[in-house]
């Protein structure tokens, strides 16, 4: 079985992600490998800084759930002050991220993933997009656009802005929702409704097209981890306990946030510049210490929804998707990402009729108290973690940033690998095919790490290699340029 | 008429380099105007779109991101040679921004996270055949390439970005107001 891997350098990867599969000597798959090829290095650069710039610097780690981040930052600052938020401030952090979570599974459905779903996997690459989506299903498109809007516009409304607010600060927030802004985002939520459940009514079309092909995409069981609701165990994004189940539904862990060093350790491979997070005590079982996260993940382990039409969905949901137990295909990241949605959706609208969501005190003041805060949230693709050290000033001494995509990491793997082994005998495959493995990995929107995104974007070039290294079927799928010129970096600088 | 030649649509390309993705978010927040501007342009490459390999006879080409790596490198040197016109899309491509913060410290240092069991870390670690090596530092798109006009913001609103796509597809010089040049 040993065989040589070539893969030309820096050339032949362009684009921040890649993904090369190994064949035995039959033509079969032997092995397949996702390689996120970016990196930027804020666990770093932000030594040095002080916690209160953390949450504006930690939000440029992604431009999709920069809320999430700028959140987790302003979170892990509390614990280092020490203080408990008023609850105004709470509420209006709950609120901004779970409108971050509606833009964001609203791009990754319709911006992203509605071409394949709808247009067909094989369907004419260069109109396998949101432009072709527009002109073939205007209505859905449209709705897409209007779902999306509707997130970043109450994020903007609660926040200031839809990208990089400068808002979530250690304490609390910078400023308290006008009761005018509380009635615009009123407003906005009968729209959302609409939208989302008419999405919802698509999903029969889109399992009817792709009934033969569910199973290979990352259909296998393992953990699944993220936050549950302490006491009644419901959905939650923004505190509770940390709750792994096994694919057999049983609680395997429970624990509070901050602990999640005592869970979960990450380990590095030469060959992607994102690290491979795992279960601690199954560190040694065959999968690795896989867990998946994310809204198939909270979807899993959750014991209610906690709000009324989510539940009817999440009920559907194992029914259909699960034989009523834990739903183990990667496929079904999508219809959870709908059911999260509408979840979001209801819990804003209960929010706004709080007595306390209009307080003008929204920031707790006080000095560095702790030496060490973890900050953590469910971001849209799942549940992340900002752990820093900071000295007698506040200034941050070292930080760990488990950011949700890497927690996927493991299972995206191992969901390519599935996918190329179902669909590639004898060393032969389709541009079609090239991109069902590329769904593979858009099922789990990965956000990747610091720039990486899988987008359609991603420049995926698919090698087929022998066992001796040689490339055997080079069908990417456009004719394949090396860059002009091979200058070292510094002849540039 | 086009680069292409033809009088169709305006060739229209959005690439990202070294960023958050925050400025294509920015740029998906045109919302409806996108449907308006489907009109007008052809998205012949961008991460919303399938096309794998950045093509030729583009007209216009608003890059976000800094240049971090060798991979983006050679991307920033054949966007330069296949488009019209370039432009710096938002704080890091002007700038180098948030992105550039890794200079104030040795690439080693920045890397320290890769490492195996036997101690071998960052450079020694990687496998530079399947991953880009980054570049020893961070650097804004105009010291690798020529730029033809910079839309500066962190990142830029929408209404900033419209302001700027709608000059282009009309073939005019983006002149952006005062209050539309502001950084962060
Ligand atoms: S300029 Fe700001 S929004 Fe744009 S990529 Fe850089 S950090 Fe992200």
């Amino acid at each position: 079985m040993s065989r040589t891997i070539t893969i030309d350098p820096v050339t032949r990867i362009e684009g921040h992600a890649t993904i090369t599969i190994r064949l035995d000597d039959a033509g079969d798959v032997a092995d397949a490998r996702f390689h996120v090829t970016e990196f930027r290095g804020f666990e770093q650069f932000c030594v040095g800084r002080s916690i209160w710039e953390m949450p504006g610097i930690t939000a440029r780690i992604c431009g999709i759930c920069p809320v999430s981040h700028s959140i987790s930052a302003a979170r892990a600052g509390d614990a280092i002050l020490g203080v408990s938020i008023p609850p105004a401030a709470a509420l209006l952090r709950r609120i901004a991220n779970l409108a971050s979570l509606i833009q964001s599974h609203a791009l990754s459905f319709f911006h992203l993933s509605a071409a394949d779903l709808l247009m067909g996997m094989a369907g004419e690459p260069s109109r396998r997009n949101l432009m072709g989506l527009l002109s073939s299903r205007p209505e859905v498109a449209r709705g897409g656009i209007r779902l999306r809007q509707i997130g970043q516009r109450i994020v903007s409304l609660v926040a200031g802005e839809s990208i990089h607010p400068s808002w979530a600060v250690p304490g609390g927030v910078r400023e308290p929702l006008s009761a005018a802004h509380r009635e615009q985002i009123a407003l906005l939520l009968p729209d959302g409704f609409a939208i989302v459940r008419s999405a919802l009514g698509l999903l029969e079309e889109i399992y009817d097209r792709h009934g033969a092909e569910i199973s290979a995409f990352g259909d296998f069981p393992s953990l699944f981890a993220g936050l549950v609701s302490e006491v009644e165990g419901e959905l939650e994004y923004y505190d509770g306990v940390l709750r792994f189940v096994d694919a057999g539904g049983t609680v395997v862990e429970e624990l509070p946030p901050a602990h999640y060093d005592l869970a979960i350790d990450e380990r590095a491979e030469p060959w992607s510049y994102m690290l491979f997070p795992y279960y601690r005590s199954r560190v040694g079982e065959a999968d690795g210490g896989m867990f998946r996260v994310g809204p198939l993940a909270r979807l899993n382990i959750c014991d209610a929804a906690g709000t009324p039409e989510a539940e009817r969905e999440l009920v559907r949901f194992r029914d259909l998707r699960g034989q009523g137990r834990t739903v183990t295909g990667s496929f079904h990241y999508h219809h959870a990402r709908l059911i999260e949605i509408l979840h979001a959706l209801e819990r804003i609208g209960e929010m706004l009729d709080d007595p306390e969501l209009l307080d003008r005190h929204v920031r707790s003041d006080a000095g560095i108290n702790q030496e060490r805060g973890v900050g953590f949230c469910e971001a849209p693709r799942g549940v992340l973690f900002h752990d820093y050290e900071v000295d007698a000033d506040g200034v941050v001494r070292r930080l760990n940033l488990l950011i949700a995509t890497g927690q996927n990491n493991l299972a995206m793997n191992r969901t390519i690998r599935q996918i190329a082994g179902t669909f590639i005998r004898g060393g032969k495959f389709s541009e079609g095919i090239l991109n069902r493995i590329e769904h593979g990995i858009r099922c789990y929107d990965p956000c990747l790490s610091c720039a990486t995104h899988a987008y359609g974007r991603m420049p995926l070039r698919v090698l087929l290699l022998a066992p001796d290294g040689t490339v055997l079927d080079e069908a990417a799928r456009s004719p394949l340029t090396r860059p002009s010129a091979t200058l070292s970096p510094g002849e540039r600088v | 008429m086009n680069k292409a030649g033809t009088t169709d649509r305006i060739r229209f390309a959005t690439v990202w380099l070294g960023g958050c993705s925050g400025c294509h978010m920015s740029f998906l927040d045109l919302d409806e105007r996108l449907v308006e501007l489907a009109e007008a342009a052809e998205l012949v490459f961008s991460p919303f779109v399938d096309t794998k390999e950045f093509p030729e006879g583009v007209d216009v080409t608003l890059v976000e991101g800094a240049v971090t790596n060798r991979a983006n490198l050679a991307m920033a040197e054949r966007v330069r040679e296949r488009s019209r016109i370039v432009v710096s899309l938002g704080d890091c491509a002007v700038t180098g921004n948030v992105t550039s913060l890794r200079n104030l410290f040795p690439v080693e240092a920045v890397l320290a996270p890769f490492r195996a069991e036997d101690g071998r870390s960052g450079k020694a670690f990687l496998d530079y055949t399947s991953i880009p090596e980054l570049l020893p530092r961070a650097l804004p798109l105009h010291q690798v390439i020529p730029v033809d006009g910079y839309v500066p913001g962190c990142p830029p609103d929408a209404d900033r970005i419209w302001e700027a796509v709608r000059a282009l597809l009309r073939g005019e010089p983006v002149a952006l107001a005062e209050s539309m040049r502001t950084f962060g």
